[in-house]
């Protein structure tokens, strides 16, 4: 029987993350993985031949530079490369781009609507101000707010210092962007239907709401705010694929002397006296450890990997009733070229970033009331980026590779479970919507894999395969993510921690929930915090 | 499709302009190709200090508004009183956030009893919608792309136009406007400008623009008539005493953080608001800020030396322990043979001495001095020959 | 009304003018008059109630558009003497009608017609709501602050709500924290398992704004506000509006009738003037030309008619006008009045004297929203429906009886209908249709018993009672407009940009419902 300070379960970035950390602290570590390949969802596989598909999470804003540095990430292999704006593609042909250089964009605004060229100023501004706010807590344990603990009344202190001194006009935009629909934040500076859906997509990627849903303009910030170098709201691609970046994580990881072992799918989570001591794997080995770090969602967590009667009463039905719901769906796509659209300029920079494929507001809210419905709408929203034509590590030279991100997807359809049949029409639906937009695309398929959120569960182990490991509304977040009086990092059980995406900040590809359990750990086992607090940013 | 309207659009005076820049040195204003130089700045300068330049303003933003409720949104907008303007004048304004802050500053020509066109150097659209919600019989036609406007500056701009056929433009008043028959079409001349000389603004449809270039190049051949680019025109109005955006203020509208924008009172610019008049946009703020005083005060600084004080802090005493504001626009003004500098400076430390901790390099050697700073309460240049009507030829 | 000349001076010296006599004027008024003010209120339409005033629709049949009162402070009612002056208060049930299941009444904590795990899990649910719900109760009567730069009394009445929550204990500040931005469907997925149940439950989350089962962050408060003071139920409005007319009269306000204001007339100083205010309000001008001059002017208009309307944007700032102007007050409720020979029969129900939602489902009430937000008139509309008549008979001819009906969700103006302004003919009728439809699926001799409609849309609303939008609580219910920042900031806590205008109408905090609490708290800040 083996024994460690520490086992992490389940490799993706967080959990590396957080592991990394926890060995750079000098613990014995363990981080397993039911796959034969690491990563979780921030993964590269070669699933055809010659060509390296990020087969979930394809593009990356939010990775903490902090991080990144503290962890000489760049060493371990890992860059970060921005990638230029997207084409908007809407329904009746039209096309929107967006620049990096401000004068270009404002030149393609302009084209459209002069009156949102304007407000396109306005609202980077603005959007600039709140993402500010937000990123002071990404690196912070949220507080408590039932304790009386001294270090939860002074963060929570803190938070209502910065929420106070923003005086009544902030405080009420904030509000605004906390509770309003994407929509109707959006309908408040831009009047063209085209500019605003350009800016809703990042509202609803991800999530089981609408753009005409309350809540989603939180969403949409939560998307741009990040950031590449400090340019708030830019996109990167990481070289190589979103596995490097998990694969530099690990490097840093096993730097520190932190072990990994793959295929090792765990039974259940072993729990004497109420703590946490070690996991039983499938196979039947046992590995005991004085901590054992859950990297899976709550649901998950607390559903499939623990015993019913080793929670705390009430802890089970919380998990069932954790929001963490299937709405998207991905289609990698390799190309044997670089596909050409209808209705955009002739310039080299249009291949330097992605496309969307939006339609209108109606139509990607219409997309929204499939769902709801249990099918999936014949005019989806597809997000698509084709990082071959900025890395050449991804596919063979001249080929290409397109990653394909389509919401909404149902878990589950009105008309039973996902069999192979309607995944594949499934696929067939998002391939015709890119053809309508850029005939002959078709032609150029050498092979695609499509995956819906039954899919992604399967292979992933996110709970209906939702990419946040949980929904961003007001009811999960900060302090009540995952649940009220378990948003420390620490669960139920004694010795027993959180480190994914379930919890603060909650999704994309940011590391920031790793990294802020590996703080909390350290902090119970009185050891030196060596993680950092804040972002590198003088604001 | 070949689009490529992502690029900057040519000027009406395009290729007049090409002509003229022997360095290519071009940026963009609001889309509008524009020179920085045409062959140096200092030269520029000196020709429109010494005989007159054209300076092209196509890219400056142009707003015909009009209609019944005109004149009470565009009063309601800005700080100054907006009623009081006679036809055919054109009054310098500003606008302001609910909060007092400056959002941007422009011209207004008012054409007739319900017609006015408002110039300004950013995007304004946005803001003129808000402004017109409740008033119910406005209209707002953007004019930005379709009327050129070309500035000529200078003390021989007068003999120009006179030249070029402008019968009676040297009786023309500062601020006043005046139209003449050119080439068919109608030409608009104004009597302002952004140099703090004498010169005037011509204006005119689009298709005409190279004829009146051409125009005014031929009738100033004798009067040595050069184009000057924006490096030039920012020499000339950091003489004159005139504010930029991104130097002297941030636009409100753009500015992240919401205390690093200004007030009118703050830019020294309180004579602009006109407490008088009825209800304008930001009043209830500016009276608190009036009564209260700015917390800067916009102050024009003559500083011993000659480096200019480009970014300097300024402080309260020779040893630079407490800083007490800092410099936004600096340069060594050829003509008055001034260091000057515009410098935002904390008001309750106007009294005492002030000192600018200079930077400067020398062949790559990076130095620094402290030098004394004399606030002054006249612009650094301000000549007779900008006010007076009929001006001489020269 | 004819008065000598004396009188005619001394009505010109009015403390206080209210604008509109809808119950949250007459409440604002009944205050101040008890307080010693001169109150003056002026009423647009030929009878005070405004929503809550009775018309005739059909020959002999009258109806009001607010249909009952649930929640009006006793406090209200106490001081004012209402029950003196005629008002009526009695029970309410509230009914869930499905087609596939048997109805479910509830009266606070008590259920019947659920089935067994659905009637203790109600209790649970129910013991959670009440309990924040009177949490909450004491702020809903109180002005709540701006946020920053805060004076003492003001911080402690933030921590007074502060402590509130942690009074609730543990667990249950917890869970308030987690369930108060719930949308309906997941919130009610967590307790009940009845379809019909949970429609019924959703239903006071929902009505009146735009928001449908799936939609987070502001159904719980509403519900939450909708759950206060239960024990006083007024389920005969007429009553109510005569009682606070009966009551403001004995307290020597004057109402005139037919006076719609056109103009709050607004005075700017021309400097710095000490701690003078800016801009003030002097008086008011009819749309007959009268000026009445007053050192207060109170309008319990909706927010944008107030300002955009009455005062004008010539004397406002551009962000406030702004803020005004995207105020969310496009009501999605039509209101249906049908005249009927006889008592309604509905399925399984006894008396038809309860408050009966028919919605089988939050699905059925999710699709029709779904339509309405582009503008569609629902497939297959969801509706609360009462029978007014059964509580006063005054309503009908004898043995004859009203219907009423609250009809989610409908567009403000159609989709496709822009050349009628909004509402053509034939989707008015569409609507009917379906509405009759639905009622007859549920009460199936009901085409039969017709005598005689009414339809009502949003837009009727707009024009008939001038409230804008045709929004019944004068603005969504939605966290942005809540609270501290009803109707928005620069506006909220009764004040104006403008000295001497204040608001007291559901535009302000708390919000709609026949309350009276608009009123009510900004009667005592007019007197401060």
């Amino acid at each position: 029987m083996s024994h460690y300070d520490a086992i992490v379960i389940g490799a993706g970035h967080n959990g590396l993350t957080n592991a990394a950390y926890l060995a750079k602290g000098g613990f014995n570590v363990m981080v397993v993985d039911k796959n034969d390949y690491i990563g979780g969802a921030a993964v590269s596989r070669e699933l055809q031949e010659g060509w390296l598909y990020s087969s979930c999470s394809y593009v990356c804003s939010m990775m903490r530079q902090a991080l990144h540095r503290d962890l000489d990430l760049s060493r371990h292999g890992l860059m970060l490369v921005p990638y230029l704006g997207t084409i908007n593609f809407a329904d009746n042909g039209d096309t929107l781009l967006s620049y990096h250089s401000e004068e270009a964009a404002y030149n393609e605004l302009k084209r459209v609507s002069r009156h949102d060229a304007d407000a396109m100023f306005r609202i980077q501004a603005d959007l600039t101000r709140y993402s500010q706010l937000i990123r002071k807590t990404l690196l912070r344990t949220p507080p408590d707010p039932t304790s009386f603990k001294p270090r939860d009344i002074s963060e929570l202190l803190f938070l209502a210092k910065e929420f106070w001194s923003l005086g009544e006009k902030e405080l009420y935009e904030y509000i605004r962007f906390f509770t309003l629909s994407a929509a109707d934040f959006l309908d408040e500076y831009f009047e063209t239907d085209i500019v605003k859906t350009s800016m809703a997509g990042a509202g609803i990627i991800g999530t089981a709401l609408g753009v005409y849903s309350p809540g989603s303009s939180y969403i949409l910030l939560h998307h741009v705010m990040g950031d590449v170098d400090g340019s708030i709201g830019a996109w990167g691609l990481a070289r190589g694929g979103m596995g490097a970046i998990s694969n530099a994580i690990a490097s840093a990881l096993q730097s520190h002397g932190g072990e990994i072992r793959t295929s090792a799918p765990v039974e259940q989570v072993l729990v004497k006296d109420g703590k946490a001591v070690g996991v039983a794997l499938e196979n039947g080995d046992v590995l005991n450890a004085d901590i054992v770090v859950s990297n899976l969602d709550a649901r998950r967590t607390f559903t499939k990997i623990m015993a019913k009667e080793d929670l705390p009463p009430g802890i089970y039905e919380k998990a069932k009733n954790y929001k963490i719901r299937g709405s998207s769906g991905k289609v990698n796509i390799a190309l044997s070229g670089l596909p050409k659209f209808n209705n955009v300029p002739d310039n080299p920079y249009i291949n330097r970033g992605g496309q969307a494929f939006s339609g209108s507001m109606e139509t990607m809210e219409r997309a929204y009331d499939c769902w709801k419905r249990g099918t999936w709408s014949d005019d989806p929203f597809i997000e698509s980026v084709i990082p071959s034509a900025w890395d050449p590590t991804v596919a063979p030279a001249g080929m290409h590779w397109m990653s394909n991100f389509i919401q909404y997807c149902p878990p589950e359809l009105a008309d039973g479970p996902w069999t192979p049949e309607k995944r594949d029409q499934f696929g067939q639906t998002v391939i015709d919507k890119i053809e309508r937009y850029s005939p002959g695309f078709k032609d150029l398929i050498v092979h695609m894999e499509v995956r819906t959120p039954w899919e992604i569960e399967q292979e992933i182990g996110l709970t209906e395969g939702n990419i946040f490991q949980g929904e961003l509304t007001i009811d999960q977040l900060l302090f009540n993510r995952p649940f009220p009086g378990f948003a420390q990092y620490r669960m139920p059980i004694k010795n027993m921690y959180m480190c994914g995406s379930s919890t603060h900040p909650g999704g994309g590809v940011s590391s920031a929930c790793g990294a802020n359990a590996a703080r909390e750990i350290l902090l119970d086992l009185k050891r030196p915090n060596t993680v950092p607090e804040d972002d590198c940013y003088d604001e | 499709m070949s689009r490529a309207l992502e690029k900057p659009q040519p000027s009406h005076f395009q290729p007049r302009l090409d002509d003229w820049n022997i360095r290519e040195a071009w940026s963009a204003w609001n889309g509008i190709k524009f020179a920085d130089v045409y062959y140096e700045a200092e030269y520029e300068y000196f020709c429109v200090r010494n005989l007159c330049g054209t300076y092209d303003i196509c890219a400056m933003q142009k707003y015909f508004i009009s209609g019944p409720d005109a004149e009470a949104m565009l009063n309601r907008m800005v700080t100054r009183n907006v009623t009081k303007m006679k036809e055919n004048r054109v009054s310098y304004v500003l606008w302001c956030t609910d909060e007092g802050r400056l959002i941007d500053d422009g011209t207004i020509f008012r054409l007739g009893p319900d017609q006015f066109m408002l110039t300004c150097g950013s995007p304004s659209t946005a803001w003129l919608k808000k402004s017109c919600i409740g008033f119910d019989n406005v209209t707002i036609r953007d004019r930005s792309d379709d009327l050129a406007g070309l500035s000529l500056q200078g003390p021989t701009s007068c003999a120009v136009l006179k030249k070029m056929g402008l019968t009676g433009i040297e009786n023309a008043k500062p601020f006043t406007i005046h139209f003449f028959e050119f080439a068919g079409a109608r030409l608009m001349v104004s009597r302002t400008g952004f140099t703090g000389d004498l010169g005037y603004e011509l204006w005119i449809d689009a298709e005409h623009a190279l004829a009146l270039w051409d125009a005014v190049y031929a009738a100033g051949e004798d009067y040595g008539v050069h184009p000057y680019g924006e490096e030039a025109t920012n020499m000339l109005r950091l003489e004159a005493g005139f504010i930029m955006p991104g130097y002297e203020f941030n636009e409100a509208l753009k500015t992240v953080n919401f205390q690093y924008d200004q007030t009118p009172f703050e830019l020294n610019l309180g004579w602009m608001v006109d407490f008088k008049k009825p209800h304008f946009n930001g009043r209830t703020a500016l009276l608190k800020e009036a009564e209260q005083g700015p917390k800067y005060t916009l102050t024009r600084l003559d500083i011993e030396g000659n480096k200019p004080a480009e970014g300097a802090f300024i402080y309260n005493s020779k040893s630079c322990k407490t800083d007490v504001g800092y410099v936004t626009s600096a340069m060594w003004s050829p003509v008055v043979k001034a260091n000057i500098a515009l410098a935002m400076i904390e008001t309750k430390y106007l009294g005492g001495e002030l000192w600018a901790e200079i930077n400067y390099e020398k062949e790559l050697r990076q130095f620094y001095k402290v030098a004394r700073c004399t606030p002054k309460d006249a612009p650094f240049w301000s000549p007779e020959r900008a006010k007076l009507t009929p001006p001489a030829d020269f | 009304m004819d008065h000598g000349d004396t009188d005619t001076v001394k009505r010109t010296h009015y403390d206080t003018i209210i604008v509109g006599a809808g119950h949250n004027g007459l409440v604002c008024a009944n205050y101040l008059a008890r307080s010693g003010k001169r109150v003056l209120v002026l009423e647009a339409a030929e009878q005070c109630g405004g929503l809550a005033a009775s018309y005739e629709f059909h020959p002999g049949f009258k109806a009001s558009v607010a249909q009952y009162a649930t929640h009006l402070p006793t406090q209200i009612v106490d001081d004012l003497r209402l029950t003196d002056h005629g008002y009526r208060s009695g029970n309410l049930d509230l009914v869930g009608l499905s087609p596939a299941e048997p109805p479910v009444r509830l009266n606070g904590a008590n259920i019947s017609g659920a089935v067994e795990t659905d009637a203790a899990a109600f209790q649970e649910y129910h013991r959670l709501m009440d309990k924040l719900a009177q949490m909450f109760q004491p702020f809903w009567q109180k002005t709540v602050p701006p946020i920053g730069n805060n004076s003492l009394s003001e911080i402690a009445s933030f921590a007074q709500l502060g402590l509130k929550i942690r009074m609730l204990g543990k667990q249950d500040m917890q869970e308030f924290f987690r369930i108060v931005a719930l949308p309906m469907y997941d919130l009610l997925d967590e307790f009940v398992t009845s379809p019909v149940l949970k429609a019924m439950l959703s239903w006071d989350g929902l009505i009146g704004t735009k928001q449908a089962p799936r939609s987070p962050n502001n159904s719980v408060l509403q519900l939450l506000y909708r759950l206060q003071n239960r024990s006083e139920v007024c389920v005969d409005v007429a009553s109510l509006v005569d009682a606070l007319l009966g009551a403001a009269r004995a307290a020597g306000v004057e109402i005139r009738t037919d006076a719609p204001v056109a103009k709050v007339e607004v005075e700017s100083r021309d400097g710095p003037a000490g701690a003078a205010a800016d801009l003030t309000a002097t008086g008011v001008t009819l749309e007959s030309g009268e000026r009445i001059a007053a050192g207060q002017i109170i309008s319990s208009a909706d927010p944008r008619s107030t300002f955009l309307n009455l005062t004008g944007a010539e004397h406002l700032d551009i962000e406030f006008t702004n803020r005004i102007d995207r105020y969310r007050d496009r009501g999605m409720v039509t209101k249906v009045h049908l005249a009927l020979s006889g008592v309604p029969d509905f399925s399984g129900l006894d008396q038809p004297d309860g408050r009966m939602v028919l919605a089988p489902d939050v699905e059925t009430i999710e699709w029709a929203f779904d339509n309405a937000k582009y503008g569609e008139l629902p497939q297959t509309p969801v509706m609360e429906v009462m029978v007014p008549s059964l509580h006063n008979s005054a309503l009908a001819p004898a043995g004859q009886h009203v219907l009423s009906a609250n009809v989610m969700y409908t567009p403000f103006a159609v989709r496709g209908d822009e050349a009628s302004g909004g509402w053509s003919v034939a989707s008015r009728a569409a609507l009917l249709e379906s509405v009759l439809h639905v009622l007859e699926r549920y009460s199936p001799s009901i085409q039969s018993q017709l005598v005689g409609t009414q339809l009502l849309t949003p837009q009727d609303l707009e024009r008939s009672h001038r409230v804008s939008g045709g929004h019944w609580h004068h603005g969504d219910f939605a966290l942005d407009q809540l609270i501290m920042m009803r109707p928005t900031h620069g506006a909220a806590q009764y004040k104006t940009p403008i000295e001497g205008l204040m608001l007291c109408g559901a535009g302000t905090h708390p919000a709609g419902d026949l309350t009276g609490l608009p009123g009510f708290n900004a009667a005592r800040e007019a007197l401060k």
